[in-house]
């Protein structure tokens, strides 16, 4: 090694390192590793949503096993969800599944249990009066909560889902372990064959995460501004 | 049109209802009023419910609330509750505050709803208000709207919880104003309020309440000059004392 950091192995391997082998072959790299944290972070919204709804309800029958479940996957490791989730889907599913999938699915479950204490947090947050004023209106329960309570909380989740998403962007790296080519993958692949440049390939890694949860928080907190001029305006 | 009947209410162990018996009749004004913690604020959530009573039959507007067939989503459609600190929804503009339950309960077609709203903005003396948010409006404002809001669903009884307790002095006055327009019009109104003027020149009854019970229900004139029982003497005279 004759310079001190050599950043020409980067731009050799830079198309493997945004997009792995598509066209040709699979999406990978930073591609991949975007995709899955996308559809994780949207499927999650869902999810979170569906939970959060789910351990307020007043029947205990409803609320005891969404928060039993909160809980358990809570109290994991994300590296044990997805290894779970390998071993687990096709067991269940009685077929193979594609290791992308397994992780999304890995992922999904893991920050849907985190979301939905953001989700009850921001409907306890809104005064029990903005229900009762509905509700004595005539609106129904659902109603009450779609009309009023949840358009305010989720404006307030906003800053916490934020970073929510900031972390699975991260944790989709952990998709590594089950020999998906995202991002991180790909960066051990080329450490691997080029075996000189250890340092600059994970700089090089470090620095691409760095500006993607940056991007995102950044177009958040506009977001936001934009929202809370809605309100008052 | 309400009936209360042997009605009984706890919170743990606190006795908040205590064998309430009142009926009121359609058209009538009825004012509640008595020392805090009396149960007033209970005993008028009870009727539509926001608080569920334990013992006795409560019978409004024909239905019986303890009855599990009773649609109690649809009952409250019929009863306009206008609350102490208002509760207009902050992220939706005064209009929208007024057509939304018409619109999602009642099917309204939303330029009918609007044009509804707007006679009721009018009436309430805010029609220029209609694109505000409830933050950009004074609380008598606020709480005209939330009358409002209530009067929208057309009613057939209004309740209200303390209406000017939140309130600056000098805007107490407006809204009595409209509340006193609405009992001129016939509505069936029970009032929780310390408004004594308003007592006695709109309502036809009041009732005084002390520690869960009703004590006394008289007629205004009678009640404010020959109050019958102990503490109504007590709660009256420092209520109307110079210094208050």
């Amino acid at each position: 090694m004759d310079e001190f950091l050599n950043f020409q192995v980067i731009a050799d391997n830079f198309t493997y390192f945004m997009i792995g082998r598509y066209p040709k072959g699979p999406l990978g790299g930073l591609g991949l590793t975007l995709y899955l944290a996308v559809v994780s972070c949207i499927l999650s919204m869902f999810g979170g949503l569906i939970l959060g709804l789910l351990s307020i309800s007043k029947k205990r029958w409803v609320r005891w096993p969404s928060v039993v479940f909160i809980n358990a996957v809570r109290g994991l490791p994300l590296l044990m969800v997805i290894f779970w989730m390998y071993f687990l889907l096709p067991a269940l599913l009685g077929r193979t599944v594609p290791e992308s999938r397994t992780v999304i699915f890995g992922l999904t479950l893991f920050t849907s249990a985190y979301m939905s204490q953001i989700v009850r947090a921001g409907i306890e947050g809104i005064p029990r009066g903005q229900t009762e004023a509905a509700l004595s209106t005539g609106l129904k329960h659902w109603q009450a909560m779609i009309y009023i309570v949840l358009p305010q909380g989720l404006r307030n989740m906003i800053p916490s889902f934020v970073n929510q998403f900031v972390s699975l962007i991260k944790d989709t790296s952990l998709a590594f372990i089950v020999g998906v080519s995202e991002l991180t993958h790909v960066g051990t692949q080329i450490n691997n064959r080029t075996m000189a440049y250890p340092t600059e390939i994970f700089i090089f890694i470090a620095a691409v995460y760095f500006v993607i949860c940056y991007a995102f928080t950044s177009l958040s907190r506009l977001l936001e501004r934009k929202l809370s001029v809605g309100s008052s305006a | 049109m309400i009936e209360f009947n042997g009605v009984h209410k706890w919170f743990k162990k606190l006795h908040v209802l205590n064998d309430i018996n009142l009926h009121v009749k359609p058209g009538e004004v009825v004012v509640v009023c008595g020392p805090s913690g009396s149960g007033k604020s209970t005993l008028i959530r009870t009727i539509n419910q926001l608080e569920p009573i334990n013992e006795g039959t409560l019978l409004v507007d024909g239905m019986n609330l303890s009855d599990k067939k009773t649609d109690i989503n649809k009952l409250r459609a019929e009863i306009g509750f206008v609350f102490q600190q208002f509760n207009l929804y902050p992220h939706l503009s005064v209009l929208s505050n007024i057509t939304l339950a018409p619109i999602k309960i009642r099917n309204t077609p939303k330029a009918q709803a609007q044009q509804q709203a707007m006679a009721l903005l009018e009436r309430v003396g805010l029609a220029e208000k209609r694109d505000a948010y409830p933050t950009q409006l004074s609380g008598g404002q606020q709480q005209r709207v939330a009358i409002a809001r209530a009067l929208a669903m057309k009613p057939r009884i209004m309740l209200f919880d303390e209406p000017t307790s939140a309130l600056d002095p000098e805007m107490i006055g407006e809204v009595l104003d409209v509340m006193q327009k609405l009992a001129k019009s016939g509505m069936t109104m029970v009032v929780v309020t310390h408004e004594m003027g308003f007592a006695r020149e709109v309502a036809h009854r009041v009732v005084f309440m002390d520690q869960g019970q009703i004590l006394e229900v008289a007629p205004p004139e009678q009640f404010f000059l020959h109050p019958q029982h102990e503490r109504a003497q007590q709660f009256l005279k420092q209520l109307l004392s110079p210094m208050h």
